[in-house]
């Protein structure tokens, strides 16, 4: 495994993990910018462009992109979330040039009018796809009212209103002051070499202009409200609590991400033996989601209506309670077993280094190996998780409820 | 890119099979027994299903939180799961740690406790999660419609149904364990970090005198083709359809595989690119293929609004008819090897992906074909041989099922 890292004339900074002994390798481009970048008129505008830089250059038309990444048999997509977004393909390495020269290419995208109006059409559609799952509902909901007026707050996608008033000016505007090329981070991972990186990187990117971009960090305080939302021909109810929790900046994440597992892990985790082991609820998982200088601790429960409000009140007494009874040795080591297993497992695919690579590095600027992620795990000790318990309780949090019910109250 | 598969078959029917990977940390198992929830009684639907979590629940000296704890301790990533063909038990973690957790899921299939304090929540837990497939349109239109396209009981929803669960008793689950689960047609398909002769000794210590089941053949009921909808007030329309197809084992399966793939299968595939790159009608469309041993369909979906969704089938039938009357062209047929080469070697770098691949292979084929053998029958293919075997699409035994606030018009 060699790690690698250099930055460019136009400031796009590269960076590469390469292991001789894969069998793929992983490209992705990492622009800061997402839906926190938004203005209230701009909302879901980073995903809308996600969606738009698909839609081909000066020199490919839309089909052209998908069938060239096809022909390669690359493994391509890419994701839009509150703070980045990301486009990435995973290829096997004879293929690397090509997929390297499709994926800058439409980096510097026509954003065509025509395009825009009919891909307009499909974003609609995928917000009211959203729209018909109960638990995306509830989770865009509750993180509307837990950070309020914060940027964190606002939705990836936008909304039907938001999506249908956005004009491609406005979107041409926003590509022109977030893409520029020292706002994005090239992660790469798997078989190459860092010379073919190097020279694909100068060859394809060098001619990128643009600066790099401001992004406002104010400081987070969750809202700690609660809301009802009426779904009235919904079987099961499906409740969201937030709490604040450390940013991605402190080395608390992964303690908190430890505490998140021993609390809410799908199985064997205190809300799986007092929720889903006696049949109070058919889901019951609590995850940790640090971001650029916040951070949150999110519980998702899914019960029957009957049962809601008295597993609102569960939830309140089970976090309550951790001051008194704390996280033991046993919890912690259970835990911390599960995650590394569970990393080790997952970054043997380069995709997933690749993605765990560029993340570290656009916010951090750190190299971590997976060796080093064992051994921040492997340092994580009891006294972290009180301390985290200590600044970051969860309980009281912000609650949102959604199903056949209104009639619920906050647990006092 | 030829790897050797191991086998090793006990002399009480069950079947061992492993695939050494040197590249990577995990090992993963995949364990199939044929007892799926088409064996279950036909006033007991969901049986099988409640099995398979009730085994975690406490199995030879250990209960409910001694087995969770202890895997948990060993980092083990698990799920027990009902399908309609079989119960399947798959595990995952550091290859160090997997054959010291194979005494547990021995005890698990082997000897279960099926304490009947269990049962209660066992069936809350059960009906909250047919509850919830209400509350999820996409995945609910699918359910219902492969319980039209595939004869019974292959289509029935392994999940069963609220009757059938709530009818089920301490002595169902006894007696369809005893009956059913044994070793007889069981498969064992192992891949990553392993030791050959270490996890031979060890399966034949754990399971070499496991007694044989005497093994119940399914009967198939009759399909007819048909249109269902069902009523409810969603934003989107969900539209899915099923053409018979042939089985795994049928000689131009590989015909069939490309066929599925060229209709719905990657990004410039004729679904994607007509439905939505050109009329933005949807965000999720796909097509693919799935089967038993006894049957195999082409399934076919999208989502689209309630205006929309006439259009979005119209387009869908109207691909359907063309890709009948003229067939495939060399270009997408490329396409379509270079995808399905590309995955089967990034495959070898995940265990999981690799135990769950010779296990399929062995049920389907009772045996495991090599990258190589794959990879020479898809250069086999030409678009003569694949548009011969689409113009055989039997399209007019199509089944449409849609879900939403109104049926769509669709005539054969």
């Amino acid at each position: 495994m060699r790690f690698h890292h250099a930055t460019l004339e136009n400031g796009l900074q590269v960076v590469a993990e390469l292991n001789d002994q894969a069998h793929s390798v992983g490209l992705g481009f990492f622009v800061k910018a997402g839906s926190r970048d938004e203005t209230p008129t701009e909302a879901g505008l980073s995903h809308f462009l996600e969606h738009m830089i698909f839609k081909g250059t000066e020199s490919r038309d839309a089909l052209q992109v998908n069938t060239e990444l096809d022909q390669i048999g690359a493994k391509h997509n890419a994701q839009t979330s509150e703070e980045d977004t990301i486009y990435h393909v995973t290829v096997l390495p004879e293929y690397l040039p090509q997929a390297f020269e499709i994926l800058a290419d439409i980096l510097r995208p026509s954003l065509r009018t025509d395009d825009f109006e009919t891909e307009k059409q499909v974003i609609l559609e995928e917000i009211q796809m959203y729209d018909d799952n109960p638990m995306s509902v509830a989770y865009e909901k509750a993180k509307a009212l837990h950070f309020g007026n914060h940027p964190l707050g606002g939705s990836v996608l936008g909304t039907l209103e938001s999506v249908g008033a956005l004009k491609p000016d406005q979107m041409r505007q926003y590509f022109q002051n977030r893409y520029g090329p020292p706002n994005l981070v090239l992660s790469v991972a798997g078989k190459s070499s860092w010379d073919q990186i190097m020279g694909l990187a100068k060859q394809h990117t060098n001619h990128w202009t643009g600066s790099s971009a401001r992004r406002e960090l104010p400081k987070p305080h969750g809202t700690l409200a609660f809301e009802s939302l009426l779904r009235a021909d919904d079987q099961q109810m499906v409740l969201v609590a937030i709490s604040d929790g450390p940013s991605l900046e402190s080395d608390d994440r992964y303690a908190a991400s430890l505490l998140a597992t021993i609390l809410g892990d799908h199985t064997g985790s205190r809300l799986y033996w007092d929720l889903i082991d006696p049949g109070l609820a058919d889901g019951a998982e609590v995850s940790y989601q640090d971001y650029n200088q916040a951070g949150a601790f999110y519980t998702f429960v899914s019960c029957m209506p009957e049962e809601a409000q008295e597993n609102l009140e569960r939830l309140a007494t089970i976090y309550r309670s951790l001051q008194s009874k704390p996280p033991t040795e046993d919890d912690l080591e259970r835990a911390r077993n599960k995650v590394m297993a569970r990393h080790v497992m997952r970054n043997e695919r380069p995709g997933t280094r690749m993605m765990s690579l560029g993340l570290n590095w656009i916010y951090r600027q750190k190299y971590v190996s997976v060796d080093d992620e064992l051994r921040l795990l492997e340092r994580v000790k009891l006294q972290d998780l009180e301390r985290i318990l200590e600044h970051w309780p969860l309980w009281p949090a912000t609650v949102v409820t959604v199903g056949p019910t209104t009639d619920l109250r906050k647990p006092k | 890119m030829t790897t050797e598969i191991l086998t090793h078959r006990l002399s009480n029917g069950m079947t061992l099979l492993a695939e050494v990977m040197p590249a990577v940390k995990s090992a993963a198992f995949n364990l199939l027994m044929p007892a799926g929830a088409a064996h279950d009684p036909a006033n007991r639907r969901g049986l099988a299903s409640m099995l398979a979590e009730w085994w975690i629940r406490g199995a030879g000296n250990r209960d409910s939180r001694e087995i969770i704890d202890e895997l948990d301790r060993l980092g083990v990533s698990h799920a027990a799961s009902a399908g309609t063909a079989h119960l399947s038990l798959s595990a995952a973690t550091l290859a160090s740690q997997l054959l010291k957790s194979l005494p547990i899921f021995a005890d698990i299939v082997r000897r279960p406790l099926l304490d009947p304090e269990e049962l209660e929540p066992l069936q809350a837990l059960a009906i909250q999660s047919l509850r919830g497939l209400e509350d999820d349109p996409g995945s609910k239109v699918i359910v219902e419609l492969r319980g039209h396209a595939f004869p019974d009981p292959l289509g029935l929803n392994p999940a069963g149904t609220v009757q059938g669960v709530e009818a089920i008793t301490v002595k169902d689950a006894r007696k369809f364990h005893q009956s059913h689960v044994g070793p007889t047609n069981t498969i064992l398909a192992v891949a990553g970090a392993i030791d050959w002769p270490a996890l031979r000794d060890r399966v034949e210590e754990l399971f070499g005198d496991w007694k044989p089941q005497h093994q119940t053949p399914l009967h198939l009921g009759e399909v007819r083709p048909s249109q269902h909808h069902l009523t409810k007030e969603t934003q989107q329309i969900q539209v899915a359809m099923a053409i018979p197809s042939i089985t795994v084992s049928h000689p131009d399966y590989y015909q069939a595989r490309a066929v599925a793939a060229i209709l719905g299968g990657f990004s410039s595939a004729r679904f994607f690119t007509e439905v939505r790159e050109k009329r933005g009608l949807c965000y999720s469309i796909s097509a693919g293929y799935e089967g038993f041993r006894e049957r195999a369909i082409i399934l076919c979906h999208a989502g689209t609004s309630t205006e929309r969704a006439q259009e979005t089938l119209d387009v869908m039938i109207a691909e359907l008819k063309r890709l009948v009357r003229d067939g495939v062209a060399g270009h997408e047929l490329k396409t379509m090897c270079a995808g399905l080469k590309s995955a089967l070697i990034m495959q070898q770098e995940s265990s999981m992906s690799r135990a769950s691949m010779l296990a399929g292979d062995w049920y389907h084929l009772g045996r495991v074909r090599s990258l190589d053998e794959i990879s020479a029958a898809l250069d086999a293919l030409t678009p003569a041989t694949v548009s011969q075997h689409a113009a055989s699409l039997p399209i007019d035994q199509l089944t449409l099922t849609t879900l939403g606030p109104r049926p769509l018009k669709f005539s054969r």
